[in-house]
């Protein structure tokens, strides 16, 4: 048996008296490699804030790593939506990735030898290491968010968090990116979750839709009527729980 | 010559303090966005001004104490209020300005010149003055200092950095309490409505020529410095108020550099 590692418990949110998320349940294991799906205002934001503990549910329990989600977060790599980050901040590839170490840091807040170590580490992996003096708005939107990912892997997270990670990303990059998420995925969980159906591709493992309510998904063949009735129209599902090699030859 | 009166050289050394805090703090305002907070901050600092002369108290320690106070309400209420949230930045900022006016009319007998506080006058600074603009310095200096990084992750990604457990409400309401330093130590020498200008002026223009934050507080502490001599000089040969000149030189620099730039990078 694979160690629960998110637990809701119906759980709701209302922004206000409007309710965003209803009666979720949800239940991630270790490795697990889950996408979560759902239009634009469909909550994803929301139950990923609260995953988080960034916001607290209006009933209902949230157990991360068995923990509150404020304590359990250290252990999740959370890599926001890299469109929303400040590309006029200055501030370059090296110091985006340090700040992941910032939990770690002694009382003066400075980076060890250790951090810088783990750093250079992460930017191997993420192939970036060329990168580290270049301020981040001189960066392409692949690049940036690999970034973002390689300061989310240096606080060593046993989760992985993707906001929305292929928008505005070319094919090409996608489906290498794909191929490096499927790799990571050996060694942690990853919860992806984006509006874009496309985007799930065949390594995901398992899928759930959200639309203020949620639907789990065990495999990802979801019926079409899924689609509609979380769209409120047909959809177009391009390469949906096909192999993603039918995609590129199709693309050729 | 000028620079041999003692009134001179306390305008030299209260610009170059002045300086010294807006290049470290206006950065983090300008990269951070604080500029309306900032605002409300400043404005609010006028409340401390006014009840430090209706209590016979120094008015700038007095303004230390109400400034650092209503920022960090101003932080509690931008963090927790889910909507309006500028509204309530608004009222804050007119209702610590009308306070200050109004304990002003309060007190009895001779009451300084309010238009050196608004606008500051650069000639009026005294010793006790330069030591209180001193000691903020060395505390800012020292805060900045030893929360480098912490900051840095915070004004970069708040999100972020409270997933990996920075106290970002702390680190907030610390950020702006020094802007709340930093405007009283503005006010003797450009006044509370002129302490925007320098707040982000420096910085604005250091971020044309630099790329990462470090290098940003160099340049604006240097620029900032270069700002207020040039200012200072110019409204002593002119016989022009100080604040209005150094605000002014600062604003025409910034804008024709920004305008420079913005040429080179297009052709």
């Amino acid at each position: 048996m694979k160690k629960e590692i998110i637990r809701l418990e119906n759980v709701s949110f209302d922004y206000g008296d409007h309710r965003v998320l209803e009666d979720i349940n949800l239940n991630v294991f270790d490795k697990d490699f889950l996408g979560i799906i759902g239009p634009n205002g469909g909550g994803k934001s929301t139950l990923l804030k609260l995953i988080l503990g960034l916001l607290k549910p209006t009933e209902g329990n949230i157990l991360l790593f068995d923990k509150p989600p404020n304590e359990g977060r250290k252990y999740v790599g959370y890599v926001p939506q890299y469109t929303l980050v400040d590309r006029n901040f200055p501030i370059n590839v090296e110091e985006v990735i340090l700040s992941g170490r910032i939990s770690h840091t002694d009382f003066l807040r400075r980076y060890s030898k250790n951090d810088r170590i783990i750093s250079d580490k992460v930017m191997d992996i993420m192939g970036i290491s060329n990168l580290r003096k270049i301020q981040i708005g001189k960066l392409s939107g692949g690049q940036l968010q690999r970034v973002l990912i390689a300061r989310a892997l240096s606080t060593d997270p046993k989760l992985l968090l993707l906001d929305e990670p292929t928008s505005n990303i070319d094919v090409q990059a996608e489906t290498d990116f794909y191929d490096f998420l499927q790799e990571l995925s050996e060694k942690m969980a990853i919860i992806l979750v984006t509006h874009d159906t496309g985007a799930i591709s065949s390594q995901v493992k398992t899928i759930a839709c959200i639309n203020k309510t949620l639907h789990y998904h065990g495999e990802k063949n979801i019926p079409p009527k899924v689609f509609e009735k979380l769209y409120g129209c047909p959809i177009e599902l391009i390469g949906h729980g096909i192999p993603h090699r039918v995609l590129k030859e199709h693309d050729d | 010559m000028v620079f041999e009166y003692a009134f001179f050289q306390n305008s030299l050394m209260a610009g170059v303090l002045a300086a010294v805090a807006c290049g470290i703090i206006g950065s983090y305002v300008v990269v951070k966005r604080l500029v309306f907070i900032s605002g409300g901050i400043s404005h609010a600092a006028f409340g401390g001004i006014g009840l430090g002369l209706f209590l016979g108290f120094n008015p700038l320690l007095m303004a230390v104490i109400f400034s650092v106070f209503s920022s960090s309400i101003l932080g509690i209420i931008s963090k927790k209020a889910y909507q309006r949230e500028d509204t309530l930045i608004g009222a804050m900022w007119a209702i610590g300005m009308a306070f200050g006016i109004f304990m002003i009319y309060q007190t009895p007998g001779y009451v300084p010149d309010l238009s050196s506080y608004l606008f500051g006058n650069i000639l009026t600074v005294s010793r006790s003055d330069i030591l209180i603009m001193f000691s903020l310095n060395i505390i800012i200096g020292i805060i900045v200092f030893t929360r480098y990084n912490e900051f840095l992750a915070f004004s970069f990604d708040e999100e972020f950095s409270e997933v990996t457990n920075v106290p970002v409400m702390k680190t907030y309401i610390i950020l702006l309490s020094l802007v709340a330093l930093t405007v009283v130590v503005l006010v003797s020498v450009v006044g509370i409505i002129l302490a925007m200008a320098l707040l982000t002026l420096p910085a604005a223009t250091a971020s044309l020529f630099t790329n990462t934050l470090k290098k940003m507080i160099a340049v604006s502490l240097i620029i900032g410095v270069i700002y207020m001599i040039l200012g200072i000089g110019l409204s002593f040969l002119l016989d022009q108020p100080s604040g209005a000149t150094i605000v002014l030189v600062s604003g025409v620099t910034y804008l024709s550099l920004l305008g420079i730039k913005s040429l080179i990078t297009k052709s």
